[in-house]
């Protein structure tokens, strides 16, 4: 059994709050993360597709990249990403990834643009805990003079999500009601100074709420003292993000895979695709062109028994066609699911193919992503 | 009839030459919720740390292994259907399988309820 009270892990801000609300702590990318709370891994899934759960994610790195107007700050992020920056509006976030030279994701993050023209020349990014180091020194190795980055060490990241969300953080910061999905705007949360982005890793309608952390627990407390709020373990965001389809960095998406084979073509926007003035593009456009050797699909089992992460996948005639990088029960789905990587032959939606756990064949079909319909927050087209 | 407890997690409750088993109360929360359970064949022959049996929860899967040398006369179907059980109860209704001892001898090496429980507190 993993030991909570390893003097290596860092702490956040919330650790107190965790281990008062009996919280099972674990070490997870260098933090002593809680894994769940008494009720449960299931009950807390379920607590975030019916109502609102609150997730500690301070362990994520929280940086600014800040230049002299946000052309520049853009274009030098632009460098390392294949997204659309500088046409980013005020106030939008976007989901991105850092490629290398061969067009292999050394992270996925979020970036976001302030909504006051004032901060402009300023992005907010959001990256994986487990890959801080590895994409600050990427990065700062990477920027023009003009250009540096921040790495923000004193803030905690907390998130609230599900379907009562929004009504509950209406009572806290009236503001938020204004963001749609992928939407980011400081505002304060009962007279605290936070920056809010309408996003989130559960496939539900939701808030990340960035603030100093000395501030934190009081809006985790604020929080939870609404009945329709509970605590979230990172357990039940694994299973979360599994039904919403979507990927965990170093399991579903690594050095080797391009956005391509990850199926996260969205994250190229056409300018960028047209110009191919990113990293690894020589790969990235022609595996667009013709294909991949193998691409990321969604899969559900027919029986009951899970598929984890490693899992050989077959075909019907038992040949091998890629392995499971993610996969479990899915309470809300009622069933085990998984991700994995295939041949193009395999991925066709509705192919029969087995996965081999224990060494025994497991049917499963490949279905569209995501498992579980997404409730953002949509904006509508005007 | 007494019970006996193993390094594993396991309690083994003897009657005559058959052994209920089944894993701890302290096992089950470790392990969370319980989606799926695996149990072998009635008739299985297995030797002491063979794997028995798997529980799956949310998180991940964990084996379950024969505390003592014996053949499988029985097997908890029910759980197979719904595996919450082991949760629910697991040193009563949600045993996993009964096996006929073919070395009682090895009982000898398990822990009674009182060095159960304080290994379990010693971890």
């Amino acid at each position: 059994m993993a030991s909570s009270d390893n003097d290596n892990l860092l702490e956040t801000p919330l650790a107190d709050l965790h281990r008062e609300l009996g919280a099972r702590m674990v070490p997870f990318a260098g933090y002593s993360m809680p894994v769940q709370y008494p009720s449960g891994i299931l009950a807390e899934h379920n607590q975030t597709r019916n109502s609102a759960g609150l997730f500690d994610v301070s362990h994520m790195g929280q940086a600014f990249l800040v230049g002299p107007d946000h052309e520049t700050t853009a274009k030098a992020l632009e460098k390392l990403v294949p997204s659309e920056i500088q046409g980013l509006k005020h106030g939008r976030q976007r989901y991105t990834v850092l490629l290398n030279e061969e067009g292999g994701i050394i992270d996925d993050l979020m970036v976001s643009r302030s909504v006051s023209p004032d901060d402009d020349g300023r992005l907010f990014l959001v990256v994986n805990a487990a890959r801080k180091d590895v994409d600050y020194e990427v990065i700062a190795r990477s920027l023009p003079e003009n250009v540096r980055l921040d790495v923000v060490e004193d803030r905690a990241l907390i998130a609230l999500q599900g379907p009562k969300a929004a009504e509950v953080m209406a009572a806290h910061a009236p503001k938020a009601g204004d963001l749609a999905f992928m939407g980011a705007s400081s505002m304060e949360f009962d007279g605290i100074d936070c920056h809010v982005s309408r996003s989130g890793y559960t496939g539900e309608d939701g808030y990340e709420i960035s603030v100093k952390a000395g501030a934190a627990e009081a809006i985790a407390r604020a929080l939870l003292a609404d009945d329709r709020v509970k605590p979230i373990g990172l357990g039940a965001r694994d299973s979360l993000r599994l039904e919403a389809g979507l990927c965990l960095y170093g399991h579903d998406l690594d050095e080797t895979t391009s956005p391509v084979e990850g199926a996260i073509t969205f994250v190229l926007q056409k300018r960028r695709r047209e110009a191919g003035d990113f990293p690894g593009a020589n790969r990235i456009l022609s595996e667009l062109a013709g294909g991949t050797k193998r691409i990321r699909v969604g899969l559900k089992l027919e029986g009951r028994a899970p598929a984890r992460e490693g899992a050989e996948i077959r075909n019907a005639k038992g040949e091998t066609v890629g392995t499971v990088t993610s996969g479990g029960f899915a309470p809300t789905v009622g069933a085990p699911i998984a991700m994995g990587y295939v041949t193009p032959e395999a991925a066709g939606i509705g192919t029969d193919l087995v996965l081999v756990v224990r060494g025994r064949e497991l049917p499963a079909k490949v279905v569209d992503m995501p498992f579980v319909e997404q409730r953002y927050h949509r904006k509508p087209k005007s | 009839m007494s019970t006996y407890y193993s390094e594993d997690h396991e309690w083994i409750s003897v009657d005559g030459d058959v052994a209920t088993v089944g894993i701890t109360d302290y096992a089950q929360s470790q392990l969370g919720d319980v989606v799926y359970v695996e149990l072998p064949e009635t008739g299985k022959t297995l030797s002491k740390g063979d794997e028995a049996a798997v529980v799956e929860s949310v998180k991940a899967a964990s084996e379950v292994y024969a505390p003592v040398d014996g053949e499988v006369v029985e097997a908890n179907a029910a759980l197979v259907d719904e595996p919450a059980k082991v949760n629910e109860d697991p040193q009563g209704a949600a045993w996993f399988i009964k096996i006929k001892l073919s070395n009682a001898s090895q009982l000898d090496d398990l822990m009674d309820e009182a060095g159960y429980k304080a290994y379990v507190d010693g971890l």
